[in-house]
């Protein structure tokens, strides 16, 4: 069979691809287009009126990933954004407002924005900004925060109302009239992409893991929250659960020895990706979970966009099944069952420095963990985008120091005829 | 006999110790790391070799620690000094549980186990505030040799509140506080609460759990050892080679794999060689 994962990067890549030449498409042609955020989003409602979703978000990490990130977040601290600010939102800022940024003019003016903000309120500005800025309109979407197990049934007809305004929008910027039928097809399409979703997080469960839920999620991020609802979602996704299978029959991984299992929590630090997977993989670490990977939404619990209720589905994921509209102690619930389910030897915290909105709770949450849970629990801290805060040798060196107790630990657990002889 | 080696890099000063199989601390050496990383491990290690007195092949196996550890290009292998600490401290005092190693540039508290083995570990963010870089930023300030001042700490009577345990602005706060008259001993006692504070709140991320042994340069600051102490309630273990501690624990498992080799049996990729050690000390 194929090297790892190999049929997964490439219809990713060539999926993710495609979309870029539409978004181009689109800055050419003035074909309507949209801002919208990753998390929690309504990319459904855009699509049943050909509306091409295009995200500041993955603007960011893609200029992040590239090491392009630093000058545009220099040019917008320059422009008069805080130190302090979300590194994302600068470098999209710094992209946005200043000239010529890498990439610039494949990415359209978008027709309207749409800030489907859930849990970042950071957010909020940034859109208000891109709007001002790029002189089109905004439309606010209002997702009240979770802060029990589930929404109200208030809040989801708050949200569904919000959704009908949203529509209304939508109308007006391509003068068409929305039918209900389309966007029930498109949720039956998303709802087909969820199930491979869940499918590869569960292949996961092997040892080893098929796939690093963690580093390698992003390939599988692209397709769920950019293309879902259409039909390269679904392809994308009959591509991944069959390689996935492939490599859990053959017993192979994306490292020759899996020798650890780990839960990831938090953005990986984009700048030095290779470097940071590098130093997980020396030890034989392997993510099998991430709660990264579920900013867009959580599938792998089987939350399905339903086309029988497409919109309170649609809300439904907006006000629940994603990470970050969930309140700590719910995001607590989510690890604890990654760790228990996927059978993970330690949780490992990468906090972000420029977000402290995400990042908050998360000395208490490896405190849980550690202590309550007695889960072998790692803090690092850098950041998502901006490469001033990461420090090669410290990160390397707390890793190394993990793993190190990590393998001392196990060995002490052997049974008798090792250590007690 | 067999011998082991290890060689702490740190960011301010490296160490070397050689240990016998006896365990016995056979040599050790110091100095200051300066700009060239590697010729300073080397220049540790002849020394620590020149006083144990022995040929150099007798040194069976090298483990190089501290954030220079990848510099030390004639050892074996690598550990981190967060083990070696754990690993060093554990050996000079068997009932340590807290290790609290307050360096140049880091300040690490370390949960042991029975075995030595580090159970968890919290360190200070990339940042210098509250580590011994800030002790020697503020002797500076002050104008005195850096050993002088935990001992002159403790005349302070009235210990001035820092506003800060920022390394860079710690100068103008204490500049400030000499403008208005503040005696020295009150500003210095000042200073090792500030790190002392820091300090308590990195060891309550990993627990408060006795007995607690320090270790890195800052032991050797009896201004700095009082203030935990009062602040923990209870006595630490400082050992006179504290500073050493952790290429300790590097010779350590150093002469538990040269012990492996000699047996002839396989090196493993575990901790220098833990896994035999390991037996060993149970038997």
């Amino acid at each position: 069979m194929a090297e790892y994962g190999t049929a997964v990067h490439e219809a990713s890549r060539k999926a993710m691809s495609a979309w870029y030449d539409r978004l181009a498409l689109a800055a050419r042609t003035g074909a309507p287009s949209a801002y919208l955020m990753i998390s929690g989003n309504c990319v459904e409602i855009l699509r049943s009126f050909d509306i091409e979703p295009a995200f500041p978000e993955v603007n960011a990490l893609q200029l992040a990933i590239r090491k392009q990130s630093l000058p545009l977040i220099l040019k917008a601290e320059e422009i008069g954004y805080s130190s302090d600010n979300c590194a994302y939102v600068k470098a999209d800022a710094g992209f946005t407002f200043g000239e010529g940024a890498p990439g610039a003019g494949k990415i359209p003016k978008p027709t309207f924005i749409v800030c489907n903000f859930v849990g970042c309120h950071v957010y909020i500005k940034w859109f208000e900004h891109c709007s001002e800025f790029l002189d089109v309109p905004l439309t606010m979407l209002d997702i009240p925060f979770l802060r029990s197990d589930r929404p109200s049934d208030e809040d989801i007809h708050y949200v569904v109302a919000q959704l009908k305004n949203l529509i209304a929008s939508c109308e007006k910027a391509t003068g068409k009239a929305f039918d209900i039928d389309r966007l029930r097809e498109i949720c039956a399409l998303s709802a087909k992409a969820e199930a491979g979703w869940q499918r590869c997080k569960d292949l996961c469960k092997n040892s080893p893991s098929p796939m690093d839920a963690y580093f390698d999620a992003i390939n599988l991020m692209g397709p769920i929250n950019v293309l879902r609802g259409t039909q390269d979602a679904v392809d994308f996704f009959d591509v991944a659960v069959r390689e996935y299978e492939a490599l859990v029959k053959a017993k192979k991984g994306p490292i020759p020895q899996e020798k650890f299992r780990i839960v990831v929590e938090g953005p990986p630090p984009y700048p030095f990706y290779r470097q940071f997977r590098d130093l997980f993989a020396a030890w034989g670490a392997v993510a099998v979970q991430s709660t990264y990977s579920t900013v867009g939404g959580i599938w792998e619990f089987g939350f399905r966009h339903d086309p029988k209720r497409p919109l309170e589905s649609i809300a439904e994921q907006m006000l629940m099944e994603n990470l970050c509209n969930r309140s700590l102690l719910e995001r607590y619930k989510q690890i604890r069952r990654y760790v228990e389910d996927w059978r993970a030897d330690a949780l490992v915290i990468h906090s972000v420095k420029s977000c402290r909105l995400f990042s908050a709770g998360q000395g208490d949450m490896r405190d849980y963990f550690a202590n309550e849970l007695g889960v072998p629990t790692l803090l690092v801290e850098s950041d998502l985008e901006d490469p001033r805060y990461y420090a090669q040798a410290m990160m390397k060196n707390r890793i190394d120091a993990f793993f190190e107790s990590l393998e001392h630990r196990k060995l002490l657990k052997k049974p008798q005829g090792r250590t007690t002889a | 006999m067999i011998y082991g080696a290890g060689v702490d890099v740190g960011s301010t000063q490296t160490k070397a110790v050689i240990l016998s199989s006896g365990r016995e601390i056979v040599s050790r050496a110091l100095a200051m790391t300066g700009a060239n990383v590697t010729k300073a491990a080397e220049r540790t290690f002849s020394e620590a070799l020149a006083a144990s007195g022995l040929p150099r092949e007798k040194i069976g196996y090298i483990i190089g620690t501290g954030y220079g550890r990848y510099k030390v290009t004639f050892g074996d292998s690598q550990v981190t000094e967060i083990s070696c600490h754990a690993r060093g401290a554990h050996f000079m005092f068997p009932n340590t549980r807290t290790v609290i190693d307050i360096g140049g540039q880091d300040t690490k508290a370390i949960r042991v186990g029975t075995n030595g083995e580090v159970v968890d570990f919290a360190m200070n963010d990339k940042c210098a505030a509250g580590t011994g870089r800030f002790l020697s930023a503020s002797a500076e300030v002050l104008d005195l040799p850096l050993e002088k001042i935990g001992a002159l700490s403790l005349e302070g009577k009235e210990p001035v509140r820092l506003s800060t345990v920022c390394t860079v602005f710690v100068e103008s706060d204490i500049m400030s506080y000499l403008a208005q008259g503040k005696k020295t001993p009150d500003i210095l006692a000042g200073v090792h609460r500030a790190i002392a504070a820091r300090t308590i709140s990195l060891l309550q991320r990993i627990g408060l759990s006795p007995e607690y042994t320090m270790t890195g340069g800052v032991a050797r600051n009896i201004g700095m050892v009082n203030c935990l102490e009062e602040k923990l309630k209870t006595q630490l273990n400082v050992s006179a080679d504290s500073h050493f501690m952790g290429a300790i624990g590097a010779a350590l498992f150093a002469l538990e794999r040269a012990e492996l080799a000699s047996r002839g049996k396989r090196e493993e990729a575990v901790i220098g060689g833990w896994e035999d050690g390991l037996q060993e000390t149970k038997q």
